[in-house]
C-alpha cells in the first residue's frame, strides 16, 4: 500500500524544478510564485557528474560533482574557456547534461553577462516582467517589484528607460528582475565583468546584503578572484577545457564583511591560495 | 574647468547651427528656382518655352488657378487613397507572412524563396495580366501597389523578428513562456526599429505603385499619373509642373509623417529614432 507524505510533497512540489538528463518537462500546475521563498527543503544544486560534449564533439565540461545548499555562495573561477558559462547552463536548464546529472531544486534566478534589459520598457515594467510571464496579476506584480526596487537601491528610477541607466544601474535592475520572484537558486554569469572597479565594489556590498537578507543558494562564475574571495562562503576552481573542478577552497569569514575586509591579511591569504590553485590547472 | 567651458560654447553654437541647418536647403531652393528662372525666360527661344515655363507662370496656372488647382489635388487624394489600401494590406500581410516564418524554419524555407521571386519580377510586365484579369479599377491599382510594396515589408519585419538578443530568448526560454508572450513581450517589440524602416520604404513603392497603376488602369475616377499624362498629351505644361510639385510635395509628407511615427513608436527606447531627426 503505497503511503504519500502529502505534507511533503506539497512543500516540495511547487518550487521542484529538477532536470535530470532527459527529462526537460514543465511541472503542470505550478503556482504563481507570490510566497517569499518557503523553508528550504532539499539542497539548492547538486551536479552529479555532469558532463557536457556539444554537437561536433567539443568536450565543454568533463565529470563534475558538487552541490550548493541554500544559504551557501559559491564562486567559479577558471581560466576563459573553461567552460564556466556552460556549467551556468546546465545548472539553469537552459541546456541539458551529456552524461550524468543535474539537480536544481527551487525556483531558479539567472543573471546574464548582460544586463539584458528589455529597452522598450522602463526600470519598473522591466522588473515587472518575469512576474508578468508567470501571469501573476497586476497588483502583485507592483508589489513584488517595489519591493526588489527598494532592496536594489532602484527607488526614483522606476520610469527611467536602460538608455538612460549606467552600467552599474542596469545590473541592478536586472538583479530586482530576478528577485521579484524569490528565487531559492541564483546563477550569476560573470554580472560585473564590465563594470569599472568602483560600481562592482559597491555591487557587492549590495549582493552581500541582499544575500544575507533571502540566503538562496548561489552559484556566481566571475574572473576575478578578489570578487570570488570577497562574495563566497566556498570558491571552486576549474581547469582549462574541458572544465573539471580541480581545487575547493572553504572561505573563513562569516557573511558580514565589509570592504576594510579586502585589505586584511587573512583575505589576501586566501586570495592567493585561489590565485595558486588557478595556476597550477590552467 | 573644461566641463563648464564646453557647456557655453555648446549653448553659444547651438542656435547658429539651427539657422544653418533650417536656412541651406532654402538657399539651396532659391538657387534652383532662379537658375530655373533665367534659363526658361533667357535661355530659350519664345516657342520653344513650354519646354520649361518660367517658375511664375507655372504658380500662376498651376498652382493658384483654383480649377487647375483642384483637379490636381482630386488627382492626388484618388492615387494616396489607392496607395493607403496598398501600403496597409501590404503591412498586414507582410507581418503576418513575416511572423508565421520567424516561428518555423520550414515555412521560412518554403515561403522566402516565393517572395524573393515576386521581388524579382518586374511587375510592370505583370500589370496588362493583371488589367486582364482584375479589370481596370481600384482594385487592380491596390494589386500593383501590393505586389511592389509587399517584399521591403516581409525582409524588414523577419529581419526585425530574427534580432532578437540571445540572452533575451534564453530569459524567455528560462520562465517557460509560451509562443504568444514570446511574440508579444519579446519579438515584436524588439523589432519595431526595423518594421519601421520597412514601412517607410514601402510607403515610397505604394505611392509609385499607385502612380505607375493610374497610367494603366484607367477606370474610374482619375488619379494624378492619369491627370499628369494627359497634361503631357495635351501640352500644358503649367499643370504638368504643379502636378509633379503637389506629388513630390506629397512624397515628402508622407516620408516626413512615417518619421513621426517612428519616433512616436520607438523614440522613447531606441537610438537611431533619436539621433536621425
Amino acid at each position: 500500500m503505497p503511503v504519500i507524505d502529502t505534507q511533503r510533497e506539497e512543500r516540495i512540489a511547487p518550487t521542484s524544478a529538477a532536470h535530470a538528463s532527459a527529462d526537460h518537462s514543465a511541472q503542470p500546475g505550478r503556482p504563481p510564485h507570490v510566497q517569499p521563498f518557503e523553508e528550504p527543503t532539499a539542497e539548492g544544486i547538486r551536479f552529479r557528474k555532469a558532463a557536457k560534449t556539444y554537437r561536433g564533439g567539443t568536450e565543454a565540461l568533463s565529470s563534475t560533482s558538487f552541490a550548493v545548499a541554500p544559504g551557501e555562495f559559491v564562486s567559479l573561477v577558471g581560466p576563459s574557456g573553461c567552460g564556466k558559462s556552460t556549467l551556468l547552463r546546465l545548472a539553469s536548464g537552459l541546456d541539458t547534461v551529456s552524461s550524468g546529472s543535474v539537480e536544481v531544486n527551487g525556483e531558479v534566478g539567472y543573471i546574464f553577462q548582460d544586463a539584458s534589459l528589455l529597452p522598450w520598457r522602463t526600470v519598473q515594467r522591466n522588473v515587472e516582467l518575469l512576474a508578468e510571464l508567470e501571469g501573476i496579476d497586476r497588483a502583485t506584480r507592483r508589489a513584488l517589484a517595489a519591493d526588489a526596487i527598494a532592496l536594489t537601491g532602484l527607488a526614483g528610477f522606476e520610469q527611467h528607460r536602460p538608455l538612460a541607466l549606467s552600467g552599474g544601474m542596469r545590473m541592478r535592475v536586472s538583479i530586482a528582475r530576478a528577485l521579484t520572484l524569490r528565487p531559492g537558486v541564483f546563477l550569476f554569469d560573470e554580472p560585473f565583468g564590465a563594470l569599472d572597479e568602483i560600481s562592482r565594489e559597491r555591487l557587492n556590498d549590495e549582493l552581500l546584503a541582499i544575500f544575507a537578507r533571502e540566503r538562496f543558494a548561489g552559484l556566481f562564475v566571475t574572473h576575478s578572484i578578489a570578487e570570488a574571495v570577497y562574495l563566497s562562503t566556498r570558491v571552486l576552481v576549474m581547469s582549462a577545457r574541458p572544465g573539471r573542478i580541480v581545487a575547493e577552497l572553504e572561505v573563513p569569514f562569516d557573511h558580514d564583511r565589509s570592504p576594510a575586509l579586502r585589505f586584511d591579511a587573512a583575505f589576501s591569504r586566501v586570495a592567493s591560495e585561489v590565485s595558486e590553485a588557478l595556476r597550477a590547472h590552467s | 574647468m573644461s566641463a563648464p567651458l564646453s557647456r557655453v560654447r555648446r549653448t553659444a553654437d547651438a542656435p547658429a547651427k539651427r539657422v544653418r541647418r533650417i536656412a541651406a536647403p532654402f538657399i539651396v531652393f532659391a538657387a534652383v528656382v532662379t537658375l530655373w528662372w533665367l534659363f526658361s525666360t533667357y535661355g530659350l527661344e519664345q516657342h520653344k518655352r513650354f519646354l520649361l515655363p518660367p517658375p511664375g507662370q507655372v504658380v500662376a496656372v498651376g498652382l493658384l488657378d483654383p480649377r487647375n488647382r483642384g483637379e490636381i489635388i482630386d488627382g492626388l487624394l484618388a492615387t494616396a487613397q489607392v496607395a493607403l489600401v496598398g501600403l496597409v494590406l501590404s503591412i498586414v500581410i507582410g507581418t503576418v507572412l513575416a511572423l508565421v516564418m520567424s516561428q518555423a524554419v520550414w515555412v521560412e524555407q518554403s515561403i522566402y524563396p516565393w517572395a524573393v521571386v515576386l521581388q524579382t519580377i518586374p511587375v510592370l510586365a505583370l500589370v496588362p495580366l493583371i488589367g486582364f484579369w482584375f479589370g481596370y479599377g481600384f482594385g487592380s491599382r491596390v494589386l500593383v501597389c501590393v505586389l511592389i510594396a509587399l517584399f521591403p515589408i516581409i525582409t524588414s519585419t523577419l529581419f526585425g523578428l530574427q534580432s532578437a538578443e540571445r540572452d533575451h530568448r534564453d530569459l524567455f526560454r528560462l520562465r517557460r513562456a509560451g509562443r504568444w508572450h514570446t511574440v508579444t513581450k519579446l519579438l515584436l517589440p524588439g523589432a519595431l526599429p526595423a518594421m519601421t524602416t520597412g514601412w517607410r520604404t514601402s510607403a515610397g513603392m505604394s505611392v509609385t505603385g499607385a502612380i505607375v497603376g493610374d497610367f494603366f488602369f484607367r477606370q474610374g475616377q482619375a488619379g494624378i499619373g492619369r491627370l499628369l499624362d494627359g497634361y503631357t498629351q495635351r501640352l500644358m505644361p503649367e499643370q504638368l509642373f504643379a502636378g509633379v510639385f503637389i506629388t513630390s510635395a506629397f512624397g515628402l509628407l508622407v516620408f516626413w509623417g512615417f518619421g513621426l511615427i517612428t519616433r512616436l513608436l520607438i523614440g522613447s527606447w531606441h537610438e537611431s529614432a533619436r539621433t536621425s531627426q
